[in-house]
């Protein structure tokens, strides 16, 4: 018994050292679509940002949106508006709404909720086209989305 | 793909952020599917005004030849070069084989596969004995086990494509004209309902990919209307059949959901109510996709 909680804590500690002051999918607050603060307290990487946009595993952003800056992400999809520009149109808190749930700022939109854990019909587990279980994982990880949205805000015309 | 590079130019022109109206972008292909067969060419009509029920949506429905690559598209000219027509001789050689319990052959009971004429274009439907919606498959196992005496063949096991292939491709040419009313009406209802749900952690909906953003690019990707007038489909990257059933199952997977089973009452209702959007195109018979 005793050995067995342990086990169970110690991976719930290794799982949750990078994260201590992260917030969780279901705490995330929107204001008008917009997250004012980070999701984790730690700086985005804008480089790691780019991975997870151009990533099909990861956010696979280009599957629908075109980003001038990035010339070399072979045949970005053309569903939605490019992405240059955006941080001008937008700012850092309304890009976090944007990336977490886009739902928030546009309602019933075609992007996907990167952020979100539950309230879905039939959910997956993964692209297995199996059952999953609420709440999921999210799409993206905290520091993911910090991360592009630390790309997302270099984007000015 | 020569249109689409045009249309990447013209949109890097564009004034950025400005919010895309899909469909406009990068079109069907302009052409005409005439297909060279053994009894002469076979025009297809790959694109048609849109059936009633569809007037606030679209004017026009276009098969999903359109959308694919010249190459592809010249696969499916000519049955040759189809590389589907291997499927179609395998099902031939079952439609003759004496397979049944007691030696029952499909030839057997229907003479020729060209009885079989016409049954694609109207499928699926309701059964008017038992009430039941039947997509060709459900035909072709009610003889398999209740006249033939034999285990139920897998909705998506080779056999069973073999066979889809040979009994479509005597339709070919022949309008799409699925009933939709009257007894169909409840199973169309609930196709509609499924086709318009947003499944998945990725919330989308046939609707959204199909209707909303046809003709656009979902990465590399050109998204058609979705429609079934062409399957089965010899599909490149598979290099094998795939039926509409087993379609429905990798658009829904792709949208990270549970899907629904290939065969199962959800995908035959959806099944009714994608065919009906195609009213009016013609049966490809067996298509080419990659
Ligand atoms: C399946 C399609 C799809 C995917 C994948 C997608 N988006 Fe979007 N996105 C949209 C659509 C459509 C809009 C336009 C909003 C609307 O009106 O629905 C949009 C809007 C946006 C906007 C605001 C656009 C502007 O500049 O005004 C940002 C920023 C954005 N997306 C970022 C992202 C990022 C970052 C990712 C990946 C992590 C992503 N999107 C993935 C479809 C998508
Ligand atoms: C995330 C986007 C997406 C969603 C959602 C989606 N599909 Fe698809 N579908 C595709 C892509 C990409 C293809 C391959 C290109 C094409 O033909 O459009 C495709 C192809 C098809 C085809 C083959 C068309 C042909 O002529 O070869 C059919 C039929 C189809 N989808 C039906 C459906 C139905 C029914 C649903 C809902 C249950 C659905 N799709 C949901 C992306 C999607």
């Amino acid at each position: 018994m005793n050995s067995h909680l342990w086990r169970v804590s110690a991976m719930v500690t290794v799982i949750a050292t990078p994260a201590i002051c992260e917030t969780a999918p279901k705490d995330v607050s929107f204001a008008e679509g917009a997250v004012e603060a980070s999701l984790t307290g730690v700086p985005g990487d804008p480089a790691n940002g780019v991975k997870v946009m151009t990533t099909n595993a990861l956010g696979n952003c280009v599957a629908c949106h075109q980003i001038g800056a990035l010339p070399d992400v072979e045949f970005p999809g053309t569903i939605a508006p490019p992405l240059d520009g955006a941080g001008d149109r937008w700012s850092e808190a309304e890009l976090r709404g944007i990336v977490a749930n886009a739902k928030m700022t546009f309602e019933g939109t075609f992007m996907p909720a990167f952020y979100k854990v539950d309230g879905f019909v039939r959910p997956g587990d993964g692209f297995t086209g199996k059952a999953g279980t609420e709440p999921l994982a999210p799409i993206l990880n905290a520091q993911q989305i910090e991360d592009v949205v630390a790309f997302l805000v270099t984007l000015k015309e | 793909m020569a249109r689409f590079t045009k249309t990447m130019k013209s949109l890097a022109a564009t004034a950025l952020g400005l919010a895309l109206a899909g469909a406009a972008l990068a079109g069907p292909a302009e052409d005409e599917l005439v297909i060279e067969t053994d009894d002469g060419p076979v025009r297809i009509v790959t694109k048609t005004a849109a059936p009633a029920f569809l007037a606030d949506t679209f004017d026009t429905i276009y098969s999903g030849w359109l959308f694919r690559d010249d190459t592809t598209r010249d696969m499916e000219r000519d049955d040759f070069d189809n590389p589907a027509m291997v499927f179609v001789d395998r099902g031939m050689d079952a439609w003759n084989a004496a397979m049944g319990a007691n030696g029952e052959s499909c030839a057997g009971c229907h003479q020729g596969p060209e009885s079989m004429a016409g049954l694609r274009a109207v499928l699926p439907r309701v059964d008017a004995e038992s009430g039941k919606l039947m997509i060709l498959e459900d035909y072709i196992n009610a003889c398999v086990t209740g006249r033939m005496g034999l285990e139920k063949w897998g909705t998506t096991s080779d056999d069973m494509k073999d066979m889809l292939s040979l009994i479509s491709l005597q339709s070919r040419g022949m309008p799409v004209n699925v009933a939709i009313d009257g007894p169909a009406a409840h199973f169309w209802e609930q196709g509609k309902e499924i086709y318009y749900t947003r499944y998945g952690q990725l919330e989308m909906s046939c609707a959204n990919c199909h209707e909303d953003n046809y003709g656009n690019m979902i990465r590399a990707d050109h998204l058609s209307q979705g429609q079934v007038n062409g399957f089965p489909t010899y599909r490149l990257k598979d290099a094998g059949m795939v039926s509409a059933q087993q379609r429905f199952v990798g658009c829904v997977r792709d949208t990270r959901a549970e899907t629904f089973k290939a065969g199962s009452d959800e995908f035959r209702a959806l099944e009714l109510y994608v065919a009906s959007r195609g009213n009016g195109l013609t049966v490809e018979g067996v298509s080419v996709r990659h």
